[in-house]
């Protein structure tokens, strides 16, 4: 804010000395009542009855760093998965989110279609999608049909996530202002190419948040295809569990989990701050 | 002028957008029961000067007082300030989701605690003086513009603010719903409601104007009753301006 021609007047200067204090002083009061919380929790949880038995089952240290190279190798399989089933499922759920918006009667196998799929597949449990896939399908013994846990288990949740995503992408598409179709039309731009360079692009930042709310849950659910005998992070741990009766291979997976999800939050936060500032007039509201 | 504060004034206020100074030392007073209206081309920095008064956007120099009080301090209590201030925007901005009468109540209901019934009771009655009690029930995007114009004007007074900030209500608005648009704030403004508005309604202004002020790239430039400054203007940039408006047809 400088101007060659512009001095700031000593009111102004106050102001802006008044507003930097009130900053300083809020990060002040955030600083310290995160330091006595932290504290307090930290006395309450160590001075627990029974904490010396929990932290040897559940955080053994050392026995943590020995698994966790054992378990990261499984997480690889995991975010292999998780990458190529993110891909599928924005594919497939856009293409049913568009099916859902088709107007005219002829496209009515196609609409009702899309809206049986959501419905199925939203309703359906995933595990049981899950055992159906990875466990019924190699049963047909069928040449084409693949036999690979890992493969079994990402097309499983491609089915079941693409639904669900669908239907956020239908929301967003419906969020828009109908006045943006209509304008849209107006200007001579076909039912398609205004859904691709007006609706959607509009839909898709409006339901970014949820979107990315979707995938880090997809990024948990990857985990289940260890249920279909997949060697994953979890099923690494299993094994390990299984040896010793000790816990912490659990923990040190779950936390690994976390870890994956924690930037996929921050992208979200980042990515509709950015839209906003960029899109909106500003101003203090 | 009388001796109380005026309602509304407005001394050396700047604002930036970045590096670009879009206000450039505005001063400008609006006595109780005034109307005054401010004119000037697109780009001038009217809706800016609005969005300052209603502390929409935070000045980077000078102080606007409303009743004598300092809006401007970083102290004050930005809530407080807004619900003595009543603002219609340009493009009505209606909640969609809500029937006419639910954006009236709104703010009688939750921000002044009024009850509902006495609420709706109130807003009804004002939308009968604007000749819409049959629009209540209605959600907005089924209303005319001008229709939505006068919903979104009955909606700022509906707390009975002391200043009533218009910027530029008719321009997005045919020709031939502006005309009942205007005739409700000219009523306004003879039952003495305190009024700022940007305008490009020339005639208008001559007619309701108590004072008209001419903004030219951030400054008042030429302010006064509005026979001088419409029909005998000072300075060469303000004979330019409406020198355009009559080309334009709308003087
Ligand atoms: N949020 C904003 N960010 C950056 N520039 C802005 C913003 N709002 C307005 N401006 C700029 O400020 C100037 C004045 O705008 P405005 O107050 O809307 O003018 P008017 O209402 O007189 O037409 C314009 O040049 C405009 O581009
Ligand atoms: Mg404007």
């Amino acid at each position: 804010m400088s101007s060659p021609l512009y001095e700031p007047s000593p009111l102004e200067l106050e102001r802006r000395a008044y507003r930097r204090s009130r900053a300083r002083r809020s990060t002040v009061v955030a600083l310290l009542s995160t330091l006595i919380f932290a504290v307090v929790a930290y006395l309450t949880v160590t001075n627990a009855p029974g904490w010396e038995r929990t932290k040897a089952t559940f955080f053994d240290v050392s026995y943590g760093w020995e698994v966790l190279p054992s378990i990261l190798e499984g997480l690889w399989l995991n975010i292999r998965v998780l990458v190529v089933a993110a891909v599928c499922v924005v594919v497939v759920a856009l293409a049913l989110a568009l099916l859902r918006t088709l107007r005219g009667p002829i496209f009515l196998p196609l609409r009702l279609l899309a809206t049986v799929y959501t419905d199925l597949f939203r309703g359906m449990p995933l595990l049981i999608v899950l055992y159906l896939v990875g466990l019924g399908l190699p049963a047909l013994r069928l040449d084409w049909i693949p036999t690979q846990a890992a493969v079994l288990g990402t097309i499983a949740l491609v089915l079941t996530y693409s639904a669900y995503v669908a239907e956020v992408f239908r929301a967003g598409i419906e969020a828009v202002h109908p006045s943006q179709r209509a304008a849209a039309r107006s200007l001579g731009l076909t039912h398609r190419q205004t859904m691709r360079m007006v609706v959607l692009p509009q839909a898709v930042r409006k339901v970014t948040p949820p979107l990315l709310n979707d995938f880090v849950a997809l990024q948990k659910d990857v985990g289940l295809i260890s249920v279909l005998g997949a060697v994953d992070a979890i099923r690494r741990a299993q094994i390990e569990v299984s040896q010793t009766f000790n816990f912490t291979p659990y923990v040190v997976a779950g936390l690994l989990f976390v870890l994956l999800a924690v930037p996929s939050a921050r992208i979200a936060d980042w990515v509709s701050n950015r839209a906003a500032r960029r899109q909106q007039a500003g101003g203090l509201v | 002028m009388s001796a109380s504060p005026p309602v509304l004034s407005i001394e050396g206020v700047v604002k930036f957008f970045g590096e670009h100074q879009v206000l450039r030392g505005v001063d400008l007073e609006v006595a109780e029961h005034q109307v005054v209206t401010v004119i000037g081309s697109s780009g001038s920095g009217k809706s800016t000067l609005m969005r300052c008064v209603n502390l929409l956007e935070v000045v980077d120099d000078g102080v606007i007082t409303l009743d004598g009080e300092d809006i401007t301090d970083p102290r004050a209590d930005v809530d407080r300030i807004r619900r003595r201030i009543g603002v219609v925007f340009q493009a009505y901005n209606l909640f969609p989701h809500m029937t006419v009468l639910d954006n009236i109540t709104l703010a009688p209901r939750v921000v002044h605690g009024l009850p509902r019934d006495q609420a709706a009771e109130q807003a009804l009655d004002l939308l009968d003086r604007v000749g819409l009690r049959d629009k209540a029930g209605e959600y907005p995007d089924r209303l005319s513009g001008g229709q939505q114009q006068r919903a979104a004007i009955v909606r700022a007074l509906a707390t009975d603010p002391r200043l009533l900030l218009l910027d530029e209500v008719t321009s997005a608005l045919d020709p031939e719903l502006v005309g009942e648009v205007l005739r409700l704030v000219r009523e306004l403004a003879e039952q003495g409601v305190t009024i700022l508005m940007a305008t490009h309604e020339m005639g208008f202004a001559r007619q309701v104007a108590d004072r008209v002020c001419f903004l030219d790239q951030g400054a008042v430039l030429e302010q006064g009753p509005p026979e001088q400054v419409l029909g005998d203007p000072v300075e060469p940039r303000t004979r330019q301006f409406l020198a355009r408006i009559i080309d334009a047809g709308r003087l």
